[in-house]
């Protein structure tokens, strides 16, 4: 069993009428089974209303499933008595940089979760330290979140996550109010996370760019897993991956559409450098024909 | 224009008083209102002022910054001034109009009056401009801890109030923000009567509402997340710990009540 499993998870919201009477249901989440081994950079891919933030709030113990069940660090996420054993497993960052930061000095922020789960002070301050100098910060720990940016701000989220010690971070679109640079930096940061550091990384996500480095990525549509396998083997079902309303990226597409107008181009080509390779050998091979 | 406002009232710099104990500070505040009520004379009230101005140095805040804190209170203290000169009786008339009358008791008594409300507003003030809003939190938790006996939900408290504090400049901005869409879109919050202006605000409220609760649900959920259950079995990164400076302080502090009970006794 990996760190994070899933068995015929099923996830069903109840829709109220004004006056709180149960009116029909919406299942979010549909049979789901996932396995997640640790230290992996796993990538979770889907549209708008695709059932993914559902699914994280799962890793995390916010919501329980209706159907299936749920491992945490080989713990039953639907039993109280895991609950903060499967907190202190799996971490989670949010969407909303503004809405999630507690503390009015980042340092006291990084600090909230090791107060909570009742670190000795010295501590605290020892795991404050790491994780700001984990995520690149420790030059801003005296500075109020609302001077940061959105990328500095999702970074002081992670290190706050980084300083309960959790095997594994769960990040729920932790770029999608983000400008470009931002994006960069959260990424960059949890790659390195994922990297030095052997942290499990749940990256929930649409931006196709993010996923190119993950060990493994699922895509998911309307509460499914629909695909699942390495970034090479997910890109190159292009057209199956249009029909779930996702984009591939750019040069993906590129070779794309060059292969589907008669160019002899490999499958699973995912970067520039890549795709130069690529069309320098079919030069080479035209030029000495 | 809107994101000017500043809220608490605290002045950056190094001192001693800055660097004391909140619950030193805060207990320094009470001691020295309560000192200003109990006084009987005016040699209390110069202790007061000379201790009031010890205590301005040692901050190290400029005395204007604390002589701003006055503008806010001007009319209820020409009020509490004008209630007391005129409507305290006595022997010795010194003007009288009609039916005004001005005894030298009054003028006393009003004299008094000023001073004490004057010195209570620098006293306090001295303390926000010195404490920032975290460590006054804090001080509170700590020092009120007792009340946790009495299932006074302090902790609780304390916590609403910090996240408060960390939220005013993020809905503050926010309100600019629905201002300016609101004005974009013909929204007229300059022209008309007060009634007009107020009705204007409605869009501008509905809205911020709204947001507001979107965010505590996030930060609710967030904090959840963070393993977060209430003030139980929680530890502090910046317990809160006196220092041989606290404890001199309050010998200090201990030494001026004192002094301005023995002095009240003495004419």
């Amino acid at each position: 069993m990996g760190i994070i499993k899933a068995s015929k998870l099923i996830y069903d919201y109840i829709k109220r009428d004004e006056d709180g009477n149960p009116d029909g249901i919406k299942r979010a989440v549909d049979q789901v089974d996932i396995d997640i081994e640790a230290g992996q950079f796993v990538a979770i891919l889907g549209h708008n209303g695709s059932g993914k933030s559902t699914l994280a709030k799962h890793m995390n113990a916010l919501l329980v499933p209706s159907q299936g069940t749920v491992w945490v660090g080989e713990k039953d996420t639907s039993l109280d008595e895991n609950l903060w054993d499967v907190r202190r497993t799996a971490g989670m960052v949010f969407q909303n940089p503004d809405n999630q930061i507690i503390g009015t000095v980042v340092e006291e922020d990084v600090g909230f979760g090791p107060e909570n789960i009742g670190v000795p002070t010295k501590e605290i301050w020892e795991r404050v330290e790491r994780s700001l100098d984990a995520v690149g910060m420790t030059l801003y720990r005296h500075h109020s979140p609302n001077k940061l940016s959105g990328g500095q701000k999702q970074r002081v989220a992670i290190a706050g996550v980084m300083a309960m010690k959790p095997r594994c971070i769960v990040l729920d679109e932790p770029t999608a109010m983000l400008d470009p640079n931002g994006r960069r930096e959260v990424i960059r940061t949890v790659r390195e996370l994922n990297r030095a550091e052997q942290i499990t990384v749940i990256l929930i996500t649409h931006y196709m760019e993010e996923v190119i480095e993950a060990d493994r990525v699922f895509v998911m549509d309307e509460g499914r897993v629909v695909m699942e396998g390495t970034p090479v083997e997910v890109f190159a079902r292009t057209a199956e991956l249009k029909k779930y309303r996702l984009d591939v990226p750019q040069v993906t597409e590129l070779a794309w559409e060059l292969s589907q107008a008669g160019l002899p181009m490999s499958e699973g080509i995912l970067t520039i450098e890549q795709f130069t390779e690529e069309i320098m050998k079919l030069y080479r091979q035209k030029s000495g024909a | 224009m809107i994101r000017d406002i500043t809220i608490g009232q605290y002045y950056q710099t190094d001192s001693l008083l800055h660097r004391l104990d909140p619950r030193t500070k805060l207990m320094g505040t009470v001691v020295f209102i309560v000192s200003l009520f109990m006084a009987g004379n005016w040699l209390c009230y110069v202790l007061a002022a000379v201790y009031l101005a010890l205590m301005i140095r040692l901050s190290h805040v400029p005395f204007h910054f604390i002589v701003r804190g006055l503008k806010a209170v001007v009319i209820l203290l020409l009020i509490s001034v004008g209630f007391n000169l005129f409507l305290t009786g006595g022997e010795t008339v010194l003007v009288q109009w009609g039916i005004f009358r001005i005894t030298l008791e009054g003028l006393k008594q009003a004299a008094f009056m000023a001073l004490r409300l004057i010195f209570l507003i620098m006293g306090s003030s001295l303390m926000t401009l010195t404490t920032t809003p975290n460590q006054l939190t804090d001080g509170l938790e700590t020092g009120l801890g007792f009340l946790k006996k009495l299932h006074v939900p302090i902790h609780e408290i304390a916590m609403m109030m910090s996240i408060a504090l960390r939220f005013i400049p993020i809905l503050i901005e926010e309100t600019d923000k629905i201002m300016k869409a609101q004005m974009a879109r013909g929204a007229d919050f300059e022209t008309g009567n007060l009634i007009q202006k107020a009705r204007a605000l409605v869009p501008i409220l509905v809205p911020l509402f709204i947001s507001a609760f979107r965010r505590a649900t996030d930060l609710a959920m967030a904090m959840e997340a963070r393993c977060y259950h209430g003030g139980e079995n929680r530890t502090k990164m910046k317990p809160l710990q006196y220092e041989k400076r606290d404890r001199l302080s309050y010998l200090v502090l201990a030494a001026y009540l004192a002094a301005v009970i023995v002095l009240g006794r003495m004419l």
